[in-house]
């Protein structure tokens, strides 16, 4: 507790002592703007990636710096704020001047700040899965979009090993990620000859705590002779209250699997995981994973957070490549300028902490591993099924017709995010 | 724990040496330690598919460690040493395992995890060891594992296991148990039934089991065998027990309508005070509540650290003190700010609105942005399963209860105590009262100090149900207001009745409205109840009133 309060003081304390030094050595320093909620309904998640992107920006430090200057991160407080968001982005880019930004989580927050973004010409690195159907060229995603999270573990359980699921209930909180996800997933389902009877979709609030009605509804559902899976895009900490309904209502995993896209370890770490042994989450890495750079980054991450217990996570990661790649790119451009940073991106290659190597690819997403992991009674995911080698994150998804049609790719000749034909297609001919 | 359970592990292995004589299969002397070597590294195979052959293999094996193993690894504590690949059961004591030996029982001493390697199980692996385990169990002498051992079986009917099953009901002397045994024999008929009177009369049996397993067995077959007489009568029978099922869902939601109304309830019935019978406008009660779960958070905290084994005694020891905290910041509240603005209704709005950042914003420093875990004392956590797919959640039936008890504790101190008295007399006619003798000044913040405190003890039982984060209270201030509103403005009856009511209203509207929509067309309900009875269900009459 102690620990948090002073982490929080000394973040606040970094902010301000930057905000009154920012003009003054501006061209000594390469500022890193860290846009993460500290309070709030989403402060439970992004503290978290605040952190890893002071971790990251020190550790960088100690490594001599970024072209020879000092890296400092200027963290601001949206406090989980969509307007606020974009309020924050601007003051970010426009009055502390930064050569980055990384930072939000919940996808409403990122259409927040889009414009501002794109306006002023920033870059952001938002590292969190999302529903895709967006292509910025001042974004890069280091989340996972649908087909690097959601199709794969739809497939998983469609599959032998997976119990070959018949029946499916979308369960999620009812917003733009849930709802735009489970559109993609019912056209996935049905692309697969389910049939629309057996395709149970349900949205709740955010911060639903009152499961027992829709549990016993999964449960009827489950009861009609057809193996069934649960879908679930519940975010925030209504899955808190989701998963001790299913544990005390008796559902195991075995009977009807629910397999989530925004619980990770962060989210486990405040519940007793051992009703939940065998329930299902997909993601590009998971703590438990047994790799060298993993172990060294969990090394790290407990020495800086001085907290042995704390876990890591997948957004953990996505920050932690991004940064990395980011920090290449500058390197090879010789500058922090955006649009020269921004053409060195393309092709950057960096080691996931699961084994293999990302890469960024033209359409701004990264081309990473997908892991489907069963929860363990310790509250870790143990790895049941991995992708053999790494998926190309996509943009706008196949499976939704108007979006099939639309590409994303910022090199020439498309330089576009949502095109059916190259802008510079007569440039070609 | 191993070395315990060999007796029924021997007993299982009889049973299965019963099928296998039975079936005239191979003799299960055949079986030596070094075979059961061999099929137990099977089930470190490196696909999920050869891992379900070995579990199959070594639950035949009917060798006496056999369902031991199988129940190791089911429980996921199966580990193979990195070095040579050898199996152990394990058991985890500080920062090491310790281990024994799975094929020949005997202790191997410990290991750093480091050293292990989990043997993996999935799902898929899961079903295939409880199945096979089922067969081993039930011959158990314990009736729990019996009891699971049939609903494993019945959840993956095989004709193998029709020799043990027979030998099973013969044997078994709990009633509920050998209706259970009957009925997977059934459903195992039913599945590989040779001819069709064996399998009509197994139709016959299941009809009159209404669970969501026999639904969802006969739904299956009138899926696969379609149009014949077969399909015709488990449609007959799925029919009878979709009737059976709709009441218990019934019985389902109005427990589930209970349940809700009791949370609201708890969370209303402090308002009841404050704003119901004091006029003070407290936005901060949800906070209030707040402050309640983080003490009980911290009296866990104590309990984990000092005294683990009285654990589930700390919510017990919670109650008082989330009433003492929580009381205490209501009497420092009402001292503090909302005595210097009584008959100001839109400045005490204001006032406690800031106030109740303020306390989250102070609950956020000290305690940090993330949830804190609350646990669940073990007489609180679990089911039963009543009938036909309604489960009591013990959770909830202990909230309901607790609800209560505290309405009717209010009412004693209200009706029967002197302060009760005074409390009422200062409400509705404060000069009187003062003139009396009553210190009005006194009485307004005990009583303000008395809503806090139930707000606070509401707080505890919220902990278990819901997260314990600096924002509870925001999730419950606008429930608690229309409970009181809609119930009668100083009037606990009417806070009861509207608890329960928009309780049940909420569930039953639930499965056609989604939970969405029914919040909405509850909030517009109650809209349209208000502009016909203004003072809600049960309103105060008299002079009371009019002032």
């Amino acid at each position: 507790m102690k620990k948090n309060l002073l982490s929080l003081a000394a973040a606040g304390a970094f902010a301000v002592s930057t905000a009154f030094s920012g003009a003054a050595n501006a061209a000594d320093t390469i500022k890193v703007g860290v846009l993460h909620s500290l309070s709030g309904t989403m402060a439970i998640s992004e503290t978290t990636l605040k952190d890893t992107m002071l971790m990251l920006v020190d550790d960088l430090n100690r490594k001599g710096g970024l072209l020879g200057k000092k890296v400092e991160a200027v963290v601001v407080d949206p406090a989980s704020n969509w307007p606020l968001f974009a309020e924050k982005m601007r003051e970010l880019l426009s009055v502390h001047k930064v050569d980055v930004v990384f930072g939000n989580w919940t996808s409403v927050s990122r259409k927040s700040v889009l414009p501002v973004v794109e306006e002023l010409n920033g870059l952001l690195f938002y590292p969190v899965q999302y529903e895709g159907e967006e292509s910025s060229r001042n974004v890069f995603y280091t989340g996972a979009a649908p087909n690097q999270q959601a199709i794969p573990a739809v497939k998983y359980l469609m599959s032998e090993d997976g119990g070959e699921a018949k029946r499916w209930v979308l369960l999620g909180t009812d917003y733009v990620y849930p709802r735009t996800t489970n559109k993609i997933l019912r056209a996935f389902l049905t692309s697969k000859g389910v049939a629309e009877k057996d395709i149970m979709e349900n949205y709740t609030p955010f911060g639903h705590s009152d499961w027992q009605t829709i549990v016993a509804e999964v449960k009827k559902f489950a009861s009609a002779g057809k193996k069934t899976a649960v879908v679930s895009t519940i975010n925030g900490d209504a899955n808190v209250p989701f998963y001790k309904e299913l544990g005390n209502q008796g559902i195991k995993a075995e009977d009807i699997p629910v397999v989530a896209f925004s619980v990770g370890e962060e989210e486990l770490a405040g519940l007793d995981t051992t009703p939940l042994v065998g329930h299902l989450a997909a993601w590009n890495y998971f703590m438990s994973v047994e790799d060298k750079n993993n172990e060294a980054f969990i090394k790290k991450w407990h020495a800086f957070i001085k907290d042995e217990k704390r876990v890591t996570n997948d957004p953990m990661e996505a920050h932690y490549i991004g940064f990395n790649m980011w920090v290449q790119a500058v390197k090879q451009a010789g500058t922090t300028q955006v649009d020269a940073v921004r053409q060195a991106m393309y092709g950057q290659k960096f080691p996931n902490l699961t084994g293999g190597v990302a890469v960024m690819n033209t359409n701004h997403h990264l081309s990473k591993p997908v892991l489907i992991g069963e929860i363990q009674p310790d509250g870790q995911f143990d790895t049941v099924w991995q992708t053999d080698g790494v998926v190309k994150g996509d943009a706008w998804s196949d499976f939704i017709p108007e979006s099939a049609k639309l590409t994303a790719d910022w090199t020439f000749p498309w330089v576009c995010g949502n095109c059916t034909e190259p802008k510079f297609k007569t440039l070609i001919n | 724990m191993a070395r315990i359970a060999t007796l029924p592990g021997r007993l299982a292995a009889l049973g299965v040496l019963l099928t296998v004589v039975l079936g005239g299969a191979l003799s299960a002397h055949a079986e030596d330690a070094r075979d059961f070597d061999a099929l137990v590294a099977g089930l470190n195979a490196k696909s999920f598919k050869s891992k379900i052959k070995a579990v199959d293999a070594v639950a035949a094996s009917g060798h006496e460690r056999a369902a031991d193993v199988l129940a190791v690894f089911l429980g996921g504590k199966l580990f193979a040493r990195r070095s040579d690949g050898r199996i152990f059961m394990t058991e985890r004591s500080g920062g090491v395992y310790l281990l024994t030996d799975a094929v020949t029982g005997a202790d191997a001493g410990q290991a750093p995890g480091k050293k292990l390697r989990k043997v993996r199980v999935n799902n898929r692996v899961r079903v295939a060891i409880r199945t096979a385990l089922g067969g081993l169990t039930l011959l158990s002498p314990d009736p729990a594992k019996r009891s699971a051992a049939a609903d494993a079986v019945f959840k993956s009917p095989n004709a193998g296991f029709l020799p043990t099953l027979e030998a099973a009901i013969a044997r078994e002397t709990v009633e509920k148990i050998k209706i259970k045994l009957i009925m997977t024999r059934a459903a195992v008929q039913l599945k590989t039934g040779k001819t069709d009177g064996i399998k009509l009369t197994a139709i016959g049996t299941l009809s009159d089991l209404a669970t969501p397993a026999s639904r969802a067995l006969l739904a299956g077959v009138v899926q696969a065998e379609g149009g014949n007489a077969i399909s015709e009568a488990a449609a007959g029978a799925l029919a009878g027990i979709e009737r059976k099922l709709a009441f218990w869902n019934a019985v389902g939601n109005i427990f589930q309508g209970l349940s809700l109304g009791s949370v609201l309830l708890l969370a209303a019935v402090g308002l009841a005070i404050t704003f119901g019978v004091m006029g003070v406008i407290n936005m901060a009660h949800g906070e209030l509540v707040m402050l309640g779960a983080y003490t009980t958070f911290v009296i866990q905290e104590i309990f984990r650290t000092h005294f683990p084994d009285l654990f589930d005694w700390s919510i017990i020891v919670a109650l008082p003190c989330a009433f003492a905290v929580s009381g205490a910041f209501g009497i420092a509240i009402e001292r503090g700010i909302i005595r210097h603005l009584y008959g100001r209704p839109l400045e005490t709005l204001l006032a406690t609105w800031g106030l109740s950042l303020v306390l989250q914003q102070l609950v956020r420093s000290v305690f940090g942005p993330t949830n804190r875990e609350v646990g669940s004392p073990s007489w609180m956590s679990g089911s039963m399963e009543i009938a036909g797919g309604f489960v009591l959640t013990f959770n909830r039936a202990w909230i309901i209860l607790f609800s209560l008890l505290v309405l009717a504790a209010l009412i004693v101190v209200f009706k029967k105590t002197a302060f009760g008295l005074q409390m009422r007399a200062v409400t509705q006619n404060r000069a009187m009262a003062g003139s009396m003798g009553i210190r009005t000044g006194w009485v307004d913040a005990m009583t303000f100090g008395l809503g806090a405190g139930i707000a606070g003890v509401a707080g505890v039982a919220l902990s278990q149900i819901d997260n314990v984060s600096p924002n509870l209270g925001q999730a419950y201030i606008i429930d608690s207001f229309m409970v009181v509103v809609f119930g009668g403005v100083g009037n606990l009856w009417g806070t009861l009745v509207g608890a329960f009511t928009l309780g049940i209203v909420n569930k039953f509207l639930e499965p056609f409205a989604g939970a969405v929509l029914a919040k909405i067309l509850v909030l517009v309900v109650i809209i349209l109840f208000i502009q016909k009875r203004p003072r809600g269900l049960f309103a105060l009459k008299g002079r009371a009133v009019e002032n």
